[in-house]
C-alpha cells in the first residue's frame, strides 16, 4: 500500500557559478514518510532540501506540494519548517521566545502559544527550559529546541539538514531514536539530509542515495543495503576500514608502518592516501603468517558472521569472518592485494566520514 | 620576572608616561587653584552660563552628527553586508579613504567648499540657484563632524552585520517572518552591538571636538572643547581647563555607562 503523494520535485536543475549541482532531479515524497537524502558533500542533497524550503529557486523544474505549484512561493508562505544544521536559534531570545517566534507571527493567542511551548518542550524532553538562553545550552539541547521551534507550527513536512552532524556519537545515536519517536508521535513527513549512512539506514522509510546531482538509488534501507545498483552505492553503504596510508610507489602502499602489496598505480611516490579495506576482506591467519600481527579486542556474533575488532599497528581493524576468535587471541592480518582500495585524500571532512570514492 | 612579562615592559612605560601621568596631572590641576590650594571651584565652573551653554552646544552637535551618521551608515552597512562580491570592499574603501588624508586638510577643504564664495555655491550659482550661507554656522560644524567621523560609524556597523548568521535570516523566514519582521526581530537586535560601538566611536570624539568648530564655525560657536582649549592656550589657566576636562570626562563616562547597559555583547567596552 502506497501512501498519498505529498511533494513532487519535477525535473529540478540548479547550477551555482556555472557548476551543475542538480541535474533534472525527479523525486516523489509521500505523506507520513521518513525520507533521507544521503550522499557525500556536494552531491546536491542540501541544495534539494533548500529548494524544498524555498531558500533557493531552481533554475529549471517545479516543486509541487499537495497538488499546488510552490516553486516560487517564498519560505514564509510554505507549510513546512526546517531544522537547520547549525541549529540557528536566535541568540538574543530565550528558549520560549525562540519557540514562540513562528506562532506569534501567525497571530496565535498567548494562551495557545503557552500551551504549545509546554507541549513542544515536553515532546523534546526539555520541560522547564522556557527562560534559558540558547547560548547556554549544550549542542544536543539546542538541537531539541530547534526541533521544538519547528514543530510547534504544525508543519506538514519537517526538513532536517544534517541535524545531528555537530553532536558527539553517543548523543547522535540517542537522537536517532528520539527522531523516530517524534516522527511517529507527530505523524508528519520528515525529509532528512545526511552524509552518514548509518543514520540513513536506522531512521528512514526511504533512502535516496545521491551523487553529483543525480539520484543513484532510491528505496527502503534494506533494498539499498542488500541490492546496491551501482558501485557508488555499494561503496557508500556498508562498513569499511579507512586507514591513513602512504603510497610508496605503484603497487606498494604503506599502512600503519607495514608495506602491503596492492594493484593501484598512478598515485605518485610517497603520497598520503586513504586506504579502504572492507571488513569481509581482512583475512585472519596465525600470528607471524600475515602482513602484520594483532590481537582480537572485541567480538560480536552477527548471525551470518562474526564481527571482530583486531588491534594491530595501533589501528582497530573491523573484521568480518565466519570463524570467530576469542578476545585476546593473537592473529596475523593479511589482505589480498585486489581487495586494497587506494583513494586520494578527500577534500572535505564530509567525504572523509564516509570514505567516498571519487 | 619571566621573559614574557618583560615584553610588557615598554607598554607599561608608555601607559605610565602617556596615560596615567597626564591623567594624574589633570586631576591635580583640576582640584587645585592657581596658588596650589585644594579647591572645587574649577569643577564648579561648569555651572558658569558660558560653560554650560558650550557644553550644551557640544552635546547637541555631537548628538546630531551621531544620529546623522547612524542614519546614513545603517542602510549602507546593511546592503554591503548582504553582498558577497568583491565590490563590497571597494565601497568600504571609498568611505575609509578620506581617513588617510590629514584631518586638518579635510576640514580646510570643507571650508573651501562651504564658503560663501566657495565651490558649493559656485555649483548652485551655475544652475541659477540662490547661494547658501552655511560656513561659520552650526550647520557647517555638523557637516564637518559627520563627514569626519562617518567611517567610524560604518565600520562597526558593517562588522556587526557581517557577523549575523545568514541561517538566522533563513530560519526566521522559515518560521513565517516577512521582510519587516526579519529586520525588526532579527537584524536590528543582532546589529545592536555595532550600533552601540558606532555611537561611541562617533559621539566621544565629536563631543570634545574643537578644531572643526574653530575652522568651520569661525569661532562664532563656542563648544566645550573650544573653552578648554582656550583655557590652556590663551588664558593659560590650566587649572580651569583641567577642571572642565574632568567634567567632560565624567559626562562621557556617564553616557558610556548608560550605553553599555544596553550593550549585551559588551562589544563597545573594547573601545575605551
Amino acid at each position: 500500500m502506497q501512501a498519498k503523494e505529498l511533494i513532487h520535485l519535477e525535473n529540478i536543475s540548479k547550477s551555482f557559478d556555472g557548476e551543475l549541482v542538480l541535474d533534472e532531479l525527479d523525486l516523489t515524497i509521500r505523506e507520513n514518510e521518513f525520507l533521507t537524502l544521503l550522499g557525500p558533500s556536494g552531491c546536491g542533497k542540501s541544495t534539494t532540501l533548500r529548494i524544498l524550503g524555498g531558500f533557493i529557486l531552481p533554475d529549471k523544474g517545479r516543486v509541487i506540494f499537495d497538488g499546488q505549484d510552490i516553486t516560487n512561493t517564498p519560505p514564509n508562505k510554505r507549510n513546512l519548517n526546517t531544522v537547520f544544521q547549525k541549529y540557528s536559534l536566535f541568540p538574543h531570545m530565550n528558549v520560549e521566545d525562540n519557540i514562540a517566534f513562528g506562532l506569534r507571527i501567525a497571530g496565535k493567542s498567548d494562551a495557545y502559544i503557552k500551551d504549545k511551548i509546554k507541549y513542544a518542550l515536553k515532546l523534546v524532553n526539555l520541560d522547564g527550559f522556557e527562560k534559558r538562553s540558547p547560548l547556554l545550552l549544550s549542542g544536543g539541547q539546542q538541537q531539541r529546541i530547534a526541533i521544538a521551534r519547528a514543530i510547534v507550527n504544525e508543519p506538514r513536512v519537517l526538513l532536517l539538514d544534517e541535524p545531528l552532524g555537530a553532536l558527539d556519537l553517543k548523543l547522535r545515536q540517542d537522537m536517532q531514536y528520539e527522531l523516530i519517536r517524534l516522527k511517529n508521535e507527530l505523524g508528519i513527513t520528515f525529509v532528512y539530509v545526511t552524509h552518514d549512512q548509518e543514520e540513513a539506514l536506522t531512521m528512514s522509510d526511504t533512502v535516496v542515495v545521491m551523487n553529483q546531482g543525480y539520484i543513484q538509488q532510491m528505496g527502503t534501507p534494506e533494498d539499498i543495503y542488500n541490492e546496491p545498483e551501482n558501485a557508488f552505492v555499494a561503496d557508500f553503504i556498508g562498513d569499511s576500514n579507512i586507514i591513513d596510508g602512504i603510497m610508496i610507489r605503484d603497487r606498494k602502499v604503506e599502512i600503519l608502518g607495514v608495506t602491503f602489496d596492492c594493484v593501484d598505480t598512478g598515485f605518485g611516490e610517497y603520497k598520503p592516501v586513504d586506504v579502504v579495506i572492507r571488513p569481509e576482506d581482512v583475512v585472519l591467519l596465525d600470528p607471524g603468517k600475515g602482513s602484520m600481527d594483532g590481537v582480537v579486542s572485541h567480538i560480536i556474533f552477527k548471525g551470518v558472521h562474526y564481527e571482530m575488532e583486531v588491534t594491530a599497528g595501533g589501528f582497530d581493524w573491523l573484521v568480518q569472518s565466519t570463524v570467530g576468535h576469542p578476545v585476546g587471541t593473537p592473529v596475523g592480518i593479511w589482505v589480498d592485494p585486489y581487495n586494497i582500495q587506494i583513494m586520494n585524500k578527500p577534500e572535505s571532512d564530509d567525504e572523509k566520514a564516509v570514505g567516498v570514492e571519487e | 620576572m619571566t621573559k614574557r612579562k618583560m615584553l610588557a615592559g615598554p607598554y607599561l612605560v608608555w601607559a605610565a608616561g602617556f596615560i596615567i601621568l597626564p591623567l594624574f596631572m589633570i586631576l591635580l590641576y583640576g582640584f587645585t587653584s592657581e596658588d596650589g590650594g585644594f579647591t572645587f571651584s574649577n569643577i564648579a565652573a561648569i555651572a558658569d552660563p558660558i560653560h554650560l551653554s558650550a557644553l550644551g552646544q557640544s552635546i547637541v552637535i555631537a548628538a546630531g552628527s551621531t544620529v546623522i551618521s547612524l542614519l546614513v551608515s545603517y542602510p549602507l552597512a546593511y546592503i554591503l553586508s548582504k553582498r558577497t562580491s568583491g565590490k563590497t570592499s571597494t565601497v568600504i574603501m571609498m568611505f575609509i579613504l578620506p581617513m588617510w588624508i590629514n584631518f586638518m586638510l579635510r576640514v580646510l577643504a570643507l571650508q573651501m567648499i562651504l564658503a560663501n564664495t566657495g565651490i558649493l555655491n559656485g555649483i548652485l550659482g551655475f544652475f541659477g540657484l540662490e547661494p547658501l550661507h552655511i560656513l561659520y554656522s552650526r550647520k557647517a560644524i555638523l557637516i564637518g563632524m559627520t563627514y569626519d567621523y562617518l567611517p567610524f560609524m560604518i565600520l562597526p556597523l558593517y562588522n556587526a552585520m557581517c557577523k549575523i548568521d545568514r541561517d538566522l535570516v533563513d530560519a526566521a523566514a522559515d518560521l513565517g517572518a516577512g521582510r519587516f519582521i526579519i529586520f525588526s526581530k532579527v537584524i536590528l537586535p543582532l546589529s545592536m552591538p555595532g550600533v552601540i560601538s558606532g555611537i561611541i566611536m562617533v559621539f566621544i570624539p565629536s563631543i570634545s571636538e574643537f578644531a572643526i568648530a574653530d575652522i568651520l564655525g569661525g569661532s562664532k560657536i563656542l563648544l566645550i572643547g573650544n573653552v578648554i582649549e582656550q583655557e590652556f592656550n590663551l588664558t593659560n589657566n590650566w587649572n580651569l581647563g583641567s577642571g572642565l576636562s574632568l567634567v567632560l570626562m565624567l559626562f562621557i563616562f556617564g553616557s558610556m555607562a548608560v550605553m553599555n547597559k544596553t550593550d549585551a555583547d559588551q562589544e563597545g567596552q573594547l573601545l575605551w
